[in-house]
Protein backbone atom coordinates (compact mmCIF):
# COMPACT_ATOMS: atom_id res chain seq x y z
CA UNK A 1 0.00 0.00 0.00
CA UNK A 2 1.05 3.56 0.30
CA UNK A 3 3.57 2.57 2.91
CA UNK A 4 7.31 3.08 2.69
CA UNK A 5 8.71 2.21 -0.71
CA UNK A 6 12.37 1.91 0.31
CA UNK A 7 12.71 -1.59 -1.11
CA UNK A 8 10.90 -0.70 -4.30
CA UNK A 9 13.08 2.30 -4.98
CA UNK A 10 16.49 1.47 -3.66
CA UNK A 11 19.26 4.07 -3.71
CA UNK A 12 21.05 2.42 -6.62
CA UNK A 13 21.39 3.18 -10.29
CA UNK A 14 19.32 1.24 -12.75
CA UNK A 15 19.52 2.14 -16.45
CA UNK A 16 18.59 5.77 -17.12
CA UNK A 17 17.74 6.50 -13.49
CA UNK A 18 18.32 10.08 -12.43
CA UNK A 19 21.42 10.89 -10.40
CA UNK A 20 21.74 13.54 -7.71
CA UNK A 21 25.49 13.13 -7.65
CA UNK A 22 26.54 14.06 -11.17
CA UNK A 23 26.12 17.65 -12.27
CA UNK A 24 24.16 16.78 -15.42
CA UNK A 25 21.70 14.66 -13.43
CA UNK A 26 22.41 11.54 -15.45
CA UNK A 27 23.56 8.27 -13.92
CA UNK A 28 24.69 6.93 -17.29
CA UNK A 29 28.14 8.40 -17.81
CA UNK A 30 29.65 9.16 -21.21
CA UNK A 31 32.73 7.11 -21.97
CA UNK A 32 36.08 8.69 -21.33
CA UNK A 33 37.72 9.32 -24.67
CA UNK A 34 39.64 6.36 -26.09
CA UNK A 35 37.94 3.90 -23.74
CA UNK A 36 37.80 0.36 -25.06
CA UNK A 37 35.26 -1.80 -23.28
CA UNK A 38 36.05 -5.47 -22.95
CA UNK A 39 35.14 -7.25 -26.17
CA UNK A 40 34.80 -4.08 -28.24
CA UNK A 41 38.36 -3.68 -29.48
CA UNK A 42 38.01 -2.72 -33.13
CA UNK A 43 41.32 -4.10 -34.33
CA UNK A 44 40.08 -5.09 -37.77
CA UNK A 45 39.69 -1.68 -39.35
CA UNK A 46 38.31 -3.00 -42.65
CA UNK A 47 35.50 -4.75 -40.78
CA UNK A 48 34.66 -1.67 -38.73
CA UNK A 49 35.02 1.02 -41.40
CA UNK A 50 34.14 -0.78 -44.61
CA UNK A 51 37.38 0.56 -46.07
CA UNK A 52 40.84 -0.72 -46.68
CA UNK A 53 42.94 2.44 -46.51
CA UNK A 54 40.74 4.90 -48.37
CA UNK A 55 39.38 2.27 -50.75
CA UNK A 56 35.89 0.93 -50.02
CA UNK A 57 35.88 -2.85 -49.59
CA UNK A 58 34.68 -4.73 -52.61
CA UNK A 59 34.00 -8.00 -50.82
CA UNK A 60 32.11 -8.92 -47.70
CA UNK A 61 34.61 -9.30 -44.80
CA UNK A 62 32.62 -12.21 -43.37
CA UNK A 63 31.21 -15.40 -44.85
CA UNK A 64 28.01 -14.97 -46.85
CA UNK A 65 25.40 -17.35 -45.47
CA UNK A 66 21.64 -17.70 -45.63
CA UNK A 67 21.51 -16.68 -41.95
CA UNK A 68 23.43 -13.49 -42.69
CA UNK A 69 21.03 -12.57 -45.50
CA UNK A 70 18.00 -13.35 -43.34
CA UNK A 71 19.43 -11.20 -40.59
CA UNK A 72 20.11 -8.48 -43.13
CA UNK A 73 16.55 -8.62 -44.41
CA UNK A 74 15.11 -8.34 -40.91
CA UNK A 75 17.40 -5.44 -39.96
CA UNK A 76 16.83 -3.72 -43.31
CA UNK A 77 13.08 -3.83 -42.79
CA UNK A 78 13.43 -2.32 -39.32
CA UNK A 79 15.94 0.44 -39.94
CA UNK A 80 16.10 1.16 -43.67
CA UNK A 81 12.62 0.47 -45.02
CA UNK A 82 11.01 3.57 -43.45
CA UNK A 83 12.91 5.63 -46.06
CA UNK A 84 14.20 3.23 -48.70
CA UNK A 85 11.06 1.11 -48.80
CA UNK A 86 11.09 -2.65 -48.54
CA UNK A 87 11.81 -2.83 -52.26
CA UNK A 88 14.74 -0.43 -52.07
CA UNK A 89 13.24 2.01 -54.54
CA UNK A 90 13.60 4.98 -52.18
CA UNK A 91 9.95 5.86 -51.62
CA UNK A 92 9.38 4.60 -48.11
CA UNK A 93 6.75 5.70 -45.62
CA UNK A 94 8.64 8.75 -44.35
CA UNK A 95 9.35 9.97 -47.88
CA UNK A 96 5.61 10.16 -48.42
CA UNK A 97 5.55 12.43 -45.37
CA UNK A 98 8.08 14.89 -46.74
CA UNK A 99 11.51 13.45 -46.02
CA UNK A 100 14.00 14.00 -48.80
CA UNK A 101 13.80 11.07 -51.20
CA UNK A 102 16.87 8.84 -51.27
CA UNK A 103 18.03 7.37 -54.58
CA UNK A 104 16.75 3.98 -55.56
CA UNK A 105 19.22 1.12 -55.09
CA UNK A 106 18.27 0.01 -58.55
CA UNK A 107 20.25 2.60 -60.46
CA UNK A 108 23.51 1.83 -62.24
CA UNK A 109 25.64 4.01 -59.96
CA UNK A 110 24.55 2.13 -56.82
CA UNK A 111 24.67 -1.23 -58.53
CA UNK A 112 28.33 -0.60 -59.27
CA UNK A 113 29.55 0.83 -55.94
CA UNK A 114 31.63 -1.53 -53.80
CA UNK A 115 29.73 -3.20 -50.97
CA UNK A 116 31.84 -1.30 -48.45
CA UNK A 117 30.09 1.87 -49.60
CA UNK A 118 26.80 0.74 -48.05
CA UNK A 119 28.60 -0.10 -44.81
CA UNK A 120 30.24 3.31 -44.77
CA UNK A 121 26.97 5.15 -45.42
CA UNK A 122 25.16 3.25 -42.64
CA UNK A 123 28.06 4.01 -40.31
CA UNK A 124 28.57 7.68 -41.13
CA UNK A 125 25.42 8.82 -42.91
CA UNK A 126 25.34 10.40 -46.34
CA UNK A 127 23.65 13.59 -47.51
CA UNK A 128 20.27 13.80 -45.80
CA UNK A 129 20.66 10.37 -44.26
CA UNK A 130 21.72 10.33 -40.60
CA UNK A 131 24.29 7.83 -39.34
CA UNK A 132 23.07 4.57 -37.82
CA UNK A 133 26.27 3.66 -36.00
CA UNK A 134 24.56 3.69 -32.61
CA UNK A 135 21.45 1.79 -33.68
CA UNK A 136 23.01 -0.93 -35.83
CA UNK A 137 26.07 -2.91 -34.69
CA UNK A 138 28.83 -3.51 -37.31
CA UNK A 139 27.96 -7.12 -38.05
CA UNK A 140 24.36 -6.16 -38.76
CA UNK A 141 25.55 -3.35 -41.02
CA UNK A 142 27.37 -5.91 -43.15
CA UNK A 143 24.30 -8.12 -43.12
CA UNK A 144 22.23 -5.20 -44.39
CA UNK A 145 24.83 -4.36 -47.05
CA UNK A 146 24.69 -7.97 -48.24
CA UNK A 147 20.89 -7.86 -48.30
CA UNK A 148 20.92 -4.64 -50.35
CA UNK A 149 22.98 -6.52 -52.92
CA UNK A 150 20.32 -9.26 -52.92
CA UNK A 151 17.61 -6.61 -53.34
CA UNK A 152 19.47 -5.14 -56.28
CA UNK A 153 19.79 -8.53 -57.86
CA UNK A 154 16.07 -9.16 -57.37
CA UNK A 155 15.20 -6.09 -59.42
CA UNK A 156 17.83 -6.59 -62.09
CA UNK A 157 17.49 -10.20 -63.06
CA UNK A 158 16.16 -12.08 -66.01
CA UNK A 159 13.97 -15.14 -65.86
CA UNK A 160 16.99 -17.22 -66.81
CA UNK A 161 18.65 -16.34 -63.46
CA UNK A 162 15.96 -18.20 -61.54
CA UNK A 163 16.54 -21.93 -60.96
CA UNK A 164 14.12 -23.94 -63.08
CA UNK A 165 11.94 -25.42 -60.28
CA UNK A 166 11.42 -21.96 -58.75
CA UNK A 167 10.64 -20.53 -62.17
CA UNK A 168 7.88 -23.06 -62.66
CA UNK A 169 6.33 -22.03 -59.35
CA UNK A 170 6.41 -18.40 -60.42
CA UNK A 171 4.69 -19.00 -63.74
CA UNK A 172 1.83 -20.71 -61.91
CA UNK A 173 1.06 -17.68 -59.76
CA UNK A 174 0.69 -14.37 -61.53
CA UNK A 175 3.11 -11.82 -60.09
CA UNK A 176 1.69 -8.37 -59.31
CA UNK A 177 2.89 -5.68 -61.72
CA UNK A 178 5.84 -3.73 -60.36
CA UNK A 179 5.22 -0.55 -58.36
CA UNK A 180 1.47 -0.92 -58.01
CA UNK A 181 1.32 -2.84 -54.74
CA UNK A 182 -1.25 -1.51 -52.37
CA UNK A 183 0.32 0.66 -49.71
CA UNK A 184 -0.84 0.42 -46.15
CA UNK A 185 -0.05 3.95 -45.05
CA UNK B 1 -24.64 -0.09 45.75
CA UNK B 2 -26.73 0.03 42.65
CA UNK B 3 -25.50 -1.38 39.33
CA UNK B 4 -23.61 1.02 37.04
CA UNK B 5 -24.72 -0.70 33.84
CA UNK B 6 -28.38 -1.33 33.69
CA UNK B 7 -29.76 -4.35 31.93
CA UNK B 8 -30.88 -2.41 28.77
CA UNK B 9 -27.21 -1.41 28.15
CA UNK B 10 -26.44 -4.96 27.02
CA UNK B 11 -27.73 -4.09 23.59
CA UNK B 12 -25.02 -1.38 23.25
CA UNK B 13 -22.22 -3.72 24.23
CA UNK B 14 -23.39 -6.28 21.69
CA UNK B 15 -23.88 -3.65 19.05
CA UNK B 16 -20.37 -2.26 19.57
CA UNK B 17 -18.87 -5.70 18.88
CA UNK B 18 -20.79 -5.96 15.61
CA UNK B 19 -19.92 -2.40 14.57
CA UNK B 20 -16.22 -2.92 15.31
CA UNK B 21 -16.20 -6.15 13.31
CA UNK B 22 -17.90 -4.48 10.37
CA UNK B 23 -15.56 -1.49 10.51
CA UNK B 24 -12.37 -3.55 10.69
CA UNK B 25 -13.60 -5.96 8.02
CA UNK B 26 -14.80 -3.20 5.73
CA UNK B 27 -11.63 -1.20 6.14
CA UNK B 28 -9.40 -4.16 5.32
CA UNK B 29 -11.50 -4.92 2.26
CA UNK B 30 -11.07 -1.32 1.14
CA UNK B 31 -7.33 -1.31 1.85
CA UNK B 32 -6.81 -4.69 0.20
CA UNK B 33 -9.00 -3.75 -2.73
CA UNK B 34 -7.11 -0.50 -3.20
CA UNK B 35 -3.87 -2.39 -3.70
CA UNK B 36 -5.36 -3.90 -6.86
CA UNK B 37 -6.34 -0.61 -8.41
CA UNK B 38 -4.35 1.59 -10.74
CA UNK B 39 -3.99 4.04 -7.86
CA UNK B 40 -1.41 1.70 -6.34
CA UNK B 41 -0.18 -0.40 -9.30
CA UNK B 42 -0.14 2.40 -11.84
CA UNK B 43 -2.22 0.27 -14.19
CA UNK B 44 -4.02 2.22 -16.88
CA UNK B 45 -2.61 5.57 -15.77
CA UNK B 46 -1.09 8.00 -18.25
CA UNK B 47 1.33 10.66 -17.12
CA UNK B 48 2.30 14.09 -18.35
CA UNK B 49 5.41 13.40 -20.38
CA UNK B 50 7.78 16.09 -21.66
CA UNK B 51 6.47 15.32 -25.18
CA UNK B 52 3.06 13.98 -26.04
CA UNK B 53 4.65 11.08 -27.83
CA UNK B 54 2.13 8.82 -29.51
CA UNK B 55 2.92 5.17 -30.05
CA UNK B 56 -0.43 4.95 -31.87
CA UNK B 57 0.92 7.35 -34.50
CA UNK B 58 4.48 6.05 -34.82
CA UNK B 59 3.73 2.34 -34.56
CA UNK B 60 0.08 2.10 -35.52
CA UNK B 61 -0.14 4.43 -38.48
CA UNK B 62 3.50 4.77 -39.61
CA UNK B 63 4.40 1.14 -39.07
CA UNK B 64 7.78 1.76 -37.45
CA UNK B 65 9.16 -1.40 -35.88
CA UNK B 66 9.58 -1.42 -32.07
CA UNK B 67 13.29 -2.07 -32.52
CA UNK B 68 13.92 1.04 -34.59
CA UNK B 69 13.89 2.95 -31.29
CA UNK B 70 14.12 0.23 -28.63
CA UNK B 71 17.11 -1.21 -30.43
CA UNK B 72 18.70 -3.14 -27.56
CA UNK B 73 15.62 -5.12 -26.54
CA UNK B 74 16.84 -8.34 -28.14
CA UNK B 75 20.32 -8.28 -26.63
CA UNK B 76 19.99 -6.47 -23.36
CA UNK B 77 18.12 -6.71 -20.08
CA UNK B 78 16.95 -3.16 -20.61
CA UNK B 79 14.87 -2.13 -23.61
CA UNK B 80 16.46 1.24 -24.13
CA UNK B 81 14.61 4.50 -24.30
CA UNK B 82 16.00 5.97 -27.53
CA UNK B 83 18.43 8.87 -27.36
CA UNK B 84 17.20 12.17 -28.83
CA UNK B 85 19.35 11.46 -31.88
CA UNK B 86 16.92 8.69 -32.85
CA UNK B 87 14.01 11.17 -32.83
CA UNK B 88 16.07 13.56 -34.93
CA UNK B 89 16.75 10.90 -37.56
CA UNK B 90 13.33 11.83 -38.92
CA UNK B 91 12.46 15.04 -37.14
CA UNK B 92 15.48 16.88 -38.49
CA UNK B 93 13.37 16.98 -41.65
CA UNK B 94 9.80 16.25 -40.61
CA UNK B 95 7.73 18.69 -38.52
CA UNK B 96 10.83 20.83 -38.03
CA UNK B 97 8.86 23.88 -36.84
CA UNK B 98 6.22 22.14 -34.76
CA UNK B 99 6.09 23.77 -31.31
CA UNK B 100 5.17 20.44 -29.75
CA UNK B 101 8.61 19.12 -30.74
CA UNK B 102 10.60 22.04 -29.35
CA UNK B 103 11.71 20.06 -26.25
CA UNK B 104 13.16 17.43 -28.61
CA UNK B 105 15.10 20.01 -30.60
CA UNK B 106 16.25 21.74 -27.40
CA UNK B 107 17.43 18.40 -26.03
CA UNK B 108 19.40 17.75 -29.22
CA UNK B 109 20.85 21.28 -29.35
CA UNK B 110 21.93 21.42 -25.72
CA UNK B 111 22.85 17.74 -25.43
CA UNK B 112 20.52 17.32 -22.47
CA UNK B 113 18.43 14.17 -22.22
CA UNK B 114 14.65 14.40 -22.22
CA UNK B 115 13.29 13.46 -18.83
CA UNK B 116 10.56 10.92 -19.39
CA UNK B 117 8.35 9.48 -16.70
CA UNK B 118 8.90 5.80 -16.49
CA UNK B 119 5.60 3.98 -17.09
CA UNK B 120 6.64 0.38 -16.51
CA UNK B 121 8.60 0.52 -13.28
CA UNK B 122 9.21 -2.81 -11.59
CA UNK B 123 10.30 -2.75 -7.95
CA UNK B 124 14.09 -2.68 -7.57
CA UNK B 125 14.10 -6.10 -5.91
CA UNK B 126 12.88 -7.73 -9.11
CA UNK B 127 15.34 -8.95 -11.71
CA UNK B 128 13.85 -8.58 -15.16
CA UNK B 129 15.53 -9.21 -18.48
CA UNK B 130 13.87 -8.18 -21.74
CA UNK B 131 16.15 -10.16 -24.03
CA UNK B 132 15.35 -13.58 -22.57
CA UNK B 133 11.61 -12.95 -22.84
CA UNK B 134 11.78 -11.66 -26.40
CA UNK B 135 14.05 -14.51 -27.51
CA UNK B 136 11.83 -17.17 -25.94
CA UNK B 137 8.75 -15.99 -27.79
CA UNK B 138 7.04 -13.59 -25.41
CA UNK B 139 5.49 -10.87 -27.54
CA UNK B 140 5.81 -7.18 -26.71
CA UNK B 141 2.02 -6.90 -26.64
CA UNK B 142 1.70 -9.76 -24.17
CA UNK B 143 3.01 -7.53 -21.39
CA UNK B 144 2.72 -4.03 -22.82
CA UNK B 145 -0.67 -4.40 -24.47
CA UNK B 146 -1.49 -3.04 -27.88
CA UNK B 147 0.91 -0.14 -27.74
CA UNK B 148 0.09 0.63 -31.38
CA UNK B 149 -3.32 1.81 -30.20
CA UNK B 150 -2.12 3.99 -27.33
CA UNK B 151 -1.96 7.72 -28.13
CA UNK B 152 -0.37 8.17 -24.71
CA UNK B 153 1.42 5.20 -23.26
CA UNK B 154 0.04 3.57 -20.16
CA UNK B 155 0.72 0.42 -18.24
CA UNK B 156 -1.63 -2.23 -19.53
CA UNK B 157 -0.84 -4.95 -17.00
CA UNK B 158 -0.85 -4.70 -13.23
CA UNK B 159 2.84 -5.78 -13.04
CA UNK B 160 1.99 -7.45 -9.75
CA UNK B 161 3.80 -10.65 -8.89
CA UNK B 162 0.71 -12.76 -9.43
CA UNK B 163 0.55 -11.38 -12.95
CA UNK B 164 4.14 -12.45 -13.65
CA UNK B 165 3.38 -15.87 -12.20
CA UNK B 166 0.35 -16.34 -14.46
CA UNK B 167 2.77 -16.83 -17.31
CA UNK B 168 5.67 -18.39 -15.39
CA UNK B 169 3.29 -21.11 -14.21
CA UNK B 170 1.89 -21.78 -17.67
CA UNK B 171 4.10 -20.30 -20.40
CA UNK B 172 2.47 -22.40 -23.14
CA UNK B 173 -0.60 -20.21 -22.87
CA UNK B 174 1.36 -17.06 -23.71
CA UNK B 175 4.34 -17.80 -25.97
CA UNK B 176 4.22 -17.19 -29.71
CA UNK B 177 6.54 -17.93 -32.63
CA UNK B 178 9.72 -15.84 -32.49
CA UNK B 179 8.97 -14.11 -35.77
CA UNK B 180 5.69 -12.80 -34.35
CA UNK B 181 7.14 -11.29 -31.17
CA UNK B 182 7.06 -7.73 -32.51
CA UNK B 183 3.69 -8.14 -34.18
CA UNK B 184 1.16 -6.09 -32.22
CA UNK B 185 -1.85 -7.95 -33.59
CA UNK B 186 -0.83 -11.59 -33.30
CA UNK B 187 -3.41 -13.93 -31.86
CA UNK B 188 -2.96 -17.61 -31.09
CA UNK B 189 -4.30 -19.59 -34.05
CA UNK B 190 -7.67 -21.10 -33.18
CA UNK B 191 -7.01 -24.24 -35.22
CA UNK B 192 -3.74 -25.12 -33.47
CA UNK B 193 -4.24 -25.44 -29.71
CA UNK B 194 -0.99 -27.38 -29.32
CA UNK B 195 1.20 -24.54 -30.62
CA UNK B 196 2.11 -23.17 -27.18
CA UNK B 197 3.20 -26.56 -25.85
CA UNK B 198 5.32 -27.16 -28.96
CA UNK B 199 6.99 -23.76 -28.73
CA UNK B 200 7.80 -24.27 -25.04
CA UNK B 201 9.66 -27.45 -26.05
CA UNK B 202 11.25 -26.00 -29.17
CA UNK B 203 12.51 -22.86 -27.42
CA UNK B 204 13.65 -24.93 -24.44
CA UNK B 205 11.71 -22.81 -21.98
CA UNK B 206 12.61 -23.80 -18.44
CA UNK B 207 10.62 -26.19 -16.34
CA UNK B 208 7.81 -24.53 -14.35
CA UNK B 209 9.60 -25.37 -11.09
CA UNK B 210 12.57 -23.32 -12.22
CA UNK B 211 10.42 -20.58 -13.71
CA UNK B 212 8.64 -20.13 -10.39
CA UNK B 213 11.70 -20.49 -8.18
CA UNK B 214 12.16 -17.41 -5.96
CA UNK B 215 15.67 -16.73 -7.17
CA UNK B 216 14.68 -16.68 -10.83
CA UNK B 217 13.28 -13.19 -10.36
CA UNK B 218 14.62 -12.16 -6.94
CA UNK B 219 18.36 -12.43 -7.23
Amino acid sequence: MACRQDMHNQPKYIPLRESEFFADGSSARPLVEDTVARGTLQDDSAFYTGKSGTQELDTLPLPLTKELLDRGEARYNIFCAPCHDRRGNGVGMIVHRGYRQPPSYHIDRLRQVPIGHFFDVITNGFGAMPDYRAQIPPRDRWAIAAYIRALQLSQHASAADIPAPERDKLSQTSAPPQGTEKREH
Amino acid sequence: MSQIFLRPFNIYSKLSIVVTAVLVGGLSIIVFGMSWTGYVTGQGVTRDQPIQFSHAHHVGSMGIDCRYCHSTVEESAFANIPPTKTCMNCHAQIWTNAPILEPVRASFRDNRPLQWWRIHDLPDFVYFNHSIHVNKGVGCATCHGQVDRMPLLYQEASLQMRWCLDCHRNPAKYVRPRDQVFNMNWEPPADDPGLGERLVKEYKIMDVRQLTSCSTCHR
